[in-house]
């Protein structure tokens, strides 16, 4: 738009300047929002072909998952987890370290937080103990990046197949640990001991909603700060720019590639500890939320900025909360959620692609217009010679 | 095309001239930003070197990567004898007996030369290797220069290879033969040599295109000349007329074309000058060394030269040492060696008689000494992060910038506003990213970062290259003011032996990863340089 008004050589007052932010945020806005909404009517589509209401669908998500109390107080209880756990995403990608085992530091930080918890409450005033497994959560989480971090930063070894294999080994061993030493006697099905109800988490006053939200409230407010306003910040982004240059302006790289990744396993890891500590009080074998691999998808759409991501996520929550719901008023599989995310992602791709092909064509064709006129010219002059 | 010689393109060609071989008609090419050629007319003639001059990006390359089929024109057409020729691919321009030889060697490195004669050659499945090696013969007898056809071509100098491309271009049976920068590769022996063989091929009735931007080269090499400017066709001088006049003239004509309004500002610098420069120094160096190598070798990475036997040298503060090479002989893993990028394999590096050796890039930054990188954008700058960051990357921490590690913006700005002013670096604000400035004023960038704060010793790698005319002026002022100040050296490795000689007090000459020995920069010193150069390249 900036460029029509430039093209047609109209004086730029204030309030098309104005209205041009406006727009540019508007198409910012629409850029990240558009593919949620394609993604909707393309699932409102295939739920017609199932023979399902999509209108109906979708009102008893957001219904239940939005506007009564009691499904917004469940959705805002994801969103604590979910938070923390993207924010982890963010912190090692800006650093261009593909951190994709979070699955594997989630789970083993949940099982060491659900094995300790009981017999920790039990010995000690129970807000030490909570600190404590806050603290143990982050802790192992960061402790299972270290072999990645280390092959990495020493020898250039491929992060992703790492972390990858790292989770494997992860989500395994946090089974043997709940199957294993942690494995309570008083449950039929394998688990761990259950703390008591309450020693959990508090709620935040007036509501039933834990204070997790505000934990991951204040720890995406820190790690906004530590990425736009500290040297720490910067050396992360640089890394994740141009790590050539990051190793040319005598930057520690390893120092700092360990540090990211520590930094984004403990988040995971601290997302476990609040989920455990806030909603389960155990952890029980099998047990695998998977929220690493669809918020990757959300960490991109909200430009990995840990603010941005913040509307993304209460979206996915609403989603997951709401769509349990209304899945199950449709008598459909809960599995038709992920390929609502599914759907998502596609069209964000989509969308980058069509937007870029789009910005291409339209410059073609302005410097084709202002070409025009010489190239007319030209020609008429070779026929004269 | 205001004085009256210049007007000659446009003026009939009289009936003595050669006939003309391919005539380009009104060639416009656009890329996303920028108008790269717009409406260019040029008339190559048999028999003749016609020099295209011009600053970087004016459209030179491009044009005849037109011509080679490289790049489809948006407008206009190519005619080849008078008749319009349609020109889609490499493949076509060949077909019409257009050939090309790039910058960098398009021959394939673990390939003999015949082999490579042999490649692209598609009559039949059978390769008759006696046909080609009698070919060859013929070629290499014609142009006068002798090539062994059972060598690996990645074992021959670069002046070698560029020999074994134009008879490839030959052997492919072009009429018109493009040869995109030739020099700037080349050692003076090779540039000699070079111009032996294009006699030979205007001889043979070949029409020769020659880009370069130097106007010494274009008066001594070319028949005619065209001047390009902004993608557009700023002049031609043609033969009679660059035979009629003097150098003083010619180079005033061709620099009112390059620069309009401008030769006066333009006086001092060197490379217009026309001829190549060669300054003694005149500069008092102190004792003092800031920098010493002592016996350094480096590790080559793959597919690379390293630094195979130890490399002694030193810069002393107040002096400018030059290392000279042709490009791919251990320049970089030098260079970065030296900056702390990668490790020494052996030998001691010295900064102000401390051993630095096991220090870090960091480390040895705060002790003062500064690299300035030839990868600008590789490693140079963070494209996306600001102008005002990009200033300060290697001081991320350090106070005023950082206090307790926390950013303080407005210093950061205070001191890109600065940098910004006094080493002229055109940008629209010091928030613009990096990344969207031009490849000269990164450059600078990059040379404000390196130079402030006091510096004892910078490493140059290649600091002009790809540079035009004003910012390369620019930034050999630096270098030169760096030493004048005499508190600190400065080591500038670069491939242009010139601006070696323009600025240098010692040369050292660096061939496959060997020093071969250090030249006092005094009248005569070229030669040294390149008998050097030479007495290695033909040997290994």
């Amino acid at each position: 738009m900036a460029d029509a008004a430039d093209g047609l050589g109209l004086p730029v007052g204030r309030g098309i300047a104005h209205s041009v932010i406006a727009l540019k945020w508007l198409s910012a806005f629409w850029r990240a929002v558009g593919p949620v909404v394609y993604a909707l009517i393309a699932g409102g589509v295939l739920l017609l072909i199932m023979g399902r209401n999509p209108i109906a669908f979708y009102a008893t998500t957001f219904r239940s998952g939005l506007f009564t109390w009691a499904g917004l107080e469940q959705s805002i209880i994801r969103l604590a987890p979910l938070l923390l756990m993207a924010a982890g995403f963010i912190v090692a990608f800006q650093a261009g370290l593909w951190n994709i085992g979070g699955d594997g530091q989630f789970l083993l930080s949940a099982a060491m937080v659900g094995g300790l918890g009981a017999p920790m409450v039990a010995v000690m005033p129970y807000w030490l103990a909570l600190i404590l497994l806050c603290l143990i959560g982050f802790f192992v989480g960061g402790v299972w990046t270290v072999i990645p971090s280390f092959m990495k930063a020493w020898y250039g070894m491929n992060e992703i197949i790492t972390t990858l294999m790292m989770a494997f080994i992860g989500i395994n061993l946090a089974n043997i640990l709940i199957k294993g030493p942690f494995l309570s006697t008083k449950s039929l099905v394998p688990q761990t001991d259950v703390i008591p109800f309450k020693y959990l988490l508090p709620y935040v006053p007036g509501t039933r909603i834990h204070v997790g939200i505000i934990v991951a409230l204040v720890v995406l407010g820190m790690v906004h700060y530590v990425q736009t306003r500290t040297s720490y910040g910067l050396r992360l982004r640089i890394l994740g720019a141009n790590p050539k240059a990051a190793v040319h302006a005598g930057i520690n790289v390893k120092r700092d590639i360990m540090t990211a990744f520590a930094l984004s396993g403990g988040l995971i890891g601290l997302a476990a500890a609040v989920e455990v500590l806030g909603v389960w009080g155990y952890v029980r074998a099998d047990w695998n939320p998977a929220f690493g691999m669809t918020l990757f998808a959300i960490v991109f759409l909200a430009g990995l900025n840990v603010m941005v991501v913040i509307p993304f996520v209460a979206f996915f929550a609403v989603i997951q909360i709401g769509g349990h719901e209304a899945a199950r008023q449709a008598g459909l599989p809960n599995d038709f959620l992920l390929l609502l995310i599914g759907l998502i992602l596609f069209f964000m791709v989509l969308t980058e692609w069509g937007r870029r092909k789009a910005w291409l064509e339209r410059d073609r064709r302005r410097r084709g217009r202002r070409a025009g006129g010489s190239g007319r010219a030209a020609e008429g002059a070779v026929t004269n010679e | 095309m205001t004085t009256p010689d210049t007007q000659a393109v446009a003026s009939p060609a009289p009936p003595a001239e050669p006939p003309i071989a391919v005539e380009l008609c009104g060639i416009t090419k656009t890329f996303p930003g920028v108008r790269a050629n717009d409406c260019v007319d040029l008339a190559l003639r048999r028999g003749e070197v016609h020099c295209l001059l011009g600053e970087n990006g004016a459209g030179k390359s491009t044009l005849m990567n037109v011509l080679a089929g490289i790049y489809l024109p948006d407008e206009g057409c190519v005619r080849v004898g008078g008749d319009e020729v349609a020109i889609a691919c490499p493949r076509d321009a060949i077909d019409v007996g257009i050939g090309m030889v790039h910058q960098h060697s398009n021959l394939i490195p673990t390939f003999t030369v015949l082999e490579n004669l042999m490649l692209g050659q598609g009559e039949g499945v059978r390769l008759s290797e006696k046909k080609a090696l009698e070919g060859l013969k013929e070629l290499s007898a014609t142009l006068g220069v002798e090539v062994d056809p059972h060598t690996e071509v990645g074992r021959l100098a670069l002046g070698q290879q560029q020999q074994v491309e134009i008879i490839k271009a030959l052997w492919q049976g072009s009429k018109v033969l493009i040869l995109d920068e030739p020099t700037s590769m080349l050692t003076p022996q090779g540039i000699a040599d070079l111009e032996r063989a294009l006699v030979e091929l205007k001889k043979r009735g070949l029409a020769v295109v020659f880009i370069t931007h130097k106007l010494h080269e274009a008066f001594s090499i070319g028949d005619c000349v065209s001047v390009l400017r902004q993608g557009k066709l700023a002049g031609h001088i043609s033969a009679d007329v660059l035979r009629g006049k003097t150098k003083d003239e010619l180079q005033a004509m061709v620099v009112d074309l390059m620069f309009p309004g401008e030769a006066e500002s333009l006086a001092h610098v060197a490379e217009l000058r026309g001829e190549a420069v060669s300054e003694g120094s005149r500069r008092r160096v102190s004792d003092a060394a800031v920098l010493e190598l002592h016996g350094v070798t480096v590790a080559a990475k793959r597919g690379e030269v390293g630094i195979n036997e130890g490399v002694s040298l030193t810069v002393h503060a107040g002096e400018v040492v030059g290392v000279a090479g042709v490009d791919g002989n251990g320049q970089r893993p030098l260079a970065e060696a030296i900056a702390g990028q990668r490790p020494l394999a052996g030998g001691d590096l010295r900064l102000l008689s401390k051993s630095v050796k096991r220090l870090s890039v960091g480390g040895r930054q705060r002790l003062g000494l500064r690299y300035v990188s030839d990868d600008r954008l590789g490693e140079g700058i963070v494209s996306p992060l600001s102008v005002a960051l990009n200033l300060v990357t290697k001081r991320i921490g350090a106070a005023p910038f950082w206090t307790h590690g926390r950013t303080q913006n407005n210093k950061i700005d205070e001191n890109a506003r600065q940098l910004v002013d006094e080493f002229n670096i055109m940008t629209p604000d010091v928030h613009t990213h990096a990344g969207a400035l031009s490849g000269g004023n990164i450059q600078k960038l990059m040379v404000a970062r390196e130079l402030c704060f006091a510096p004892k010793v910078v490493v140059f790698n290649k600091p002009t290259h790809g540079l035009d005319v004003k910012t390369t002026a620019a930034v050999r002022a630096r270098i030169r003011a760096l030493a004048d100040g005499g508190e600190a050296g400065a080591l500038v490795i670069s491939t242009d032996l010139e601006e070696l000689l323009e600025l240098s007090d010692r040369v050292a000459v660096l061939s496959r990863g060997r020093l071969m020995g250090v030249v006092e920069n005094r009248p005569g010193a070229e030669r040294e340089i390149g008998a050097l150069m030479i007495g290695e390249t033909r040997g290994g």
